[in-house]
């Protein structure tokens, strides 16, 4: 774990132990989506989760929002707003945590739509596009998410509307438009205005900047810095290493449904580099860097083989690898090393 | 050489949303065009590509002027180009099994026999294993199925390939492979190659020239 003492004062935001996705798929198969994932957010931090497309980010982010499908099963908890001071308010059927928190993954359907999504977790879609009411304007969606969450009255919803268009920088003049009327940039300041207005204490940004420019991304991840601020936590989940680098403090990559190592943004990206041979792999492949790919791909996840997931792509893989290594120090792999010459060589390729 | 010659395109009449662009690129050249998203970049891949056709201008193709577009192209010139997009759920049938995607232009050309041996050595540059040749698009990643998309943009061996934002989707080793793929069949083909996109740093590293979509005319 990368924090070893949890005091009163840094309770965390999120505390996700232990959790574990699987798809109970035709003849008995499993599709291992999330194994035993470990990690904490306190309020004004940014972890960024970094891996490659089909590792199970988003089942991850699914699993918090109780988004889960019906043939998911899931194991381990993950506790919102745990410790003194936070809201509880979580009520019967609440699934309470250590500290009267939320267990997300215990907590049932009514009480995730009622008092959890949009309040405890504002999402930032991974697609903005979709996620907005195609047939609606900017406006009426805005107004009626004022209402539902902050049960405004009518004569106050127009101008709430506008106040929270504002907060994620929205023009006033697109107010009045559909979503297919709306570049890429506004979409996803629209949903992130949505996301924003329940005013919730952890936000979680799916992909929010596949697709966009390098200005776009960049302004993006700066406005999620800026909501996030020393009040909420940011759980931003990305396959882009460079808006990861811009506004995170940890990072955790994932590979094959495992968290594989968390680090601070600054090691890591830094003179330091990763520790996993899959997290160094993957910086190394950066065009600004070595520019060259670790080889093959990763394992399907309804056949996941026992020992580490990564062994057959591995340069450093032996006889120990046979046995899956155990996230400890906060790196999941029998051959750690420290120093990271090859990391220190691409920053000046 | 392929030429593109002060061309001038859009979707609705008198509404142009490029005017008068002209770029070219050598045989065996690698072109990067950067530009922001909305100038009209991808317009122009398509009309270099004959999937678009122009409202003014001129596109020769290795000295012949192109005088149809989409199905109207000659075949001739039709094949003579492989094309890989930004998003490949968009451009992939979903009905299709990663085989028959990379197979398709080989069908598509009445060259139907030479299939199931096609699809198996480009789905081998590309790096899918034949476990995932059986599979249709909704039951692979994004990284697998843009792989895909690229060994069917070169199943027919062209003499250019044409990349949109090939890789915006992808992660960085994803990236790196797929790059190292058309370059790979670019130095035993001799292709040429085009390939618009907005990260700098990635067109910088992966083409001989990049050219802003500010001063394109080179
Ligand atoms: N409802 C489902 N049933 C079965 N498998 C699923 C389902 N949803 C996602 N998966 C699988 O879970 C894995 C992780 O997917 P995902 O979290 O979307 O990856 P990422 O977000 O990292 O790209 C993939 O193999 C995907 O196919
Ligand atoms: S455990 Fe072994 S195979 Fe896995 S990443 Fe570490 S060295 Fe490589
Ligand atoms: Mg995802």
């Amino acid at each position: 774990m990368t924090t070893s003492t949890v005091d009163a004062v840094t309770t965390p935001v999120l505390d996700v132990r232990g959790l574990s996705v699987r798809f109970r798929m035709r003849g008995g198969r499993f599709i291992r989506a999330v194994t035993d994932a470990h990690f904490t957010l306190a309020a004004g931090e940014r972890l960024a989760l970094v891996g490659e497309s089909g590792c199970g980010k988003s089942v991850l982010a699914s699993a918090l929002l109780g988004l889960l499908p019906e043939n998911a099963e899931t194991a381990g908890s993950a506790v919102l707003g745990g410790g003194p001071g936070a809201g509880g308010g979580s009520g019967p059927g609440g699934g309470s945590g250590p500290g009267g928190g939320t267990d997300l993954l215990a907590a049932d359907e009514r009480t995730l739509a009622r008092s959890i999504r949009g309040r405890k977790v504002g999402l930032v879609p991974q697609s903005p596009a979709a996620h907005l009411t195609p047939v609606r304007t900017v406006r009426s969606q805005l107004e009626e998410t004022v209402r539902e969450l902050l049960r405004t009255p009518r004569a106050a919803l127009r101008k709430t509307a506008e106040e929270v268009a504002e907060r994620a920088s929205f023009p006033a003049d697109h107010l009045d438009r559909y979503p297919h009327e709306l570049s890429g940039g506004l979409a996803q300041r629209a949903a992130t205005a949505l996301a924003l207005i329940g005013d919730a204490p952890l936000l979680l940004a799916d992909e929010p900047t596949t697709g966009l420019d390098r200005d776009l991304v960049e302004r993006t991840v700066d406005e999620l810095a800026r909501h996030t601020g020393d009040s909420r936590a940011l759980l931003m989940i990305t396959h882009d290493l460079a808006a990861a680098e811009r506004i995170a403090d940890r990072i955790a990559v994932m590979y094959a449904g495992r968290i594989v190592e968390i680090a601070d943004a600054g090691d890591f990206f830094g003179a330091r580099g990763p520790r996993h041979p899959y997290a160094r792999g993957l910086l190394d492949a950066l065009p600004e860097r070595h520019f060259t790919p670790t080889p093959g791909m990763p394992p399907e996840l309804g056949a996941l083989p026992e020992g580490c997931a990564f062994a057959e792509r591995c340069a450093r893989v032996s006889e120990k690898c046979r046995v899956q290594p155990l996230f400890e120090d906060a790196v999941a792999c029998h051959h750690v090393s420290l120093d990271a010459p090859e990391a220190l060589e691409a920053e000046h390729a | 050489m392929l030429e593109l010659d002060a061309i001038t395109a859009g979707y609705e009449p008198r509404k142009p949303v490029i005017a008068g662009i002209s770029l070219s690129v050598r045989p065996g050249e690698s072109v990067g065009l950067l530009g922001p998203s909305g100038c009209g970049k991808s317009t122009l891949a398509r009309v270099a590509a004959l999937l678009h056709r122009p409202d003014a201008g001129r596109v020769v193709i290795d000295g012949t002027e192109a005088t149809g577009w989409r199905h109207r192209a000659p075949r001739s010139q039709r094949t003579a180009f492989g094309v890989v997009f930004q998003q490949p759920r968009l451009s992939a049938d979903p009905r299709l099994t990663l085989s028959a995607l990379i197979a398709e232009p080989l069908r598509a050309t009445g060259r139907a026999a030479e299939a199931a041996d096609g699809a198996r050595e480009f789905a081998a540059r590309v790096g899918l294993g034949e476990d995932l040749l059986g599979r249709r698009p909704h039951e692979v990643s994004d990284g697998q199925l843009q792989r895909a998309c690229v060994a069917r943009a070169l199943i027919l061996r062209p003499r250019w390939l044409v990349c949109d934002e090939m890789t915006a989707m992808l992660d960085a080793s994803t990236t790196a492979a797929l790059v190292r793929v058309v370059e790979d069949y670019r130095a035993d083909s001799g292709a040429g190659l085009l390939a618009v996109g907005h990260d700098r740093v990635l067109l910088e590293r992966w083409c001989d020239r990049t050219v802003h979509w500010s001063e394109p005319a080179a």
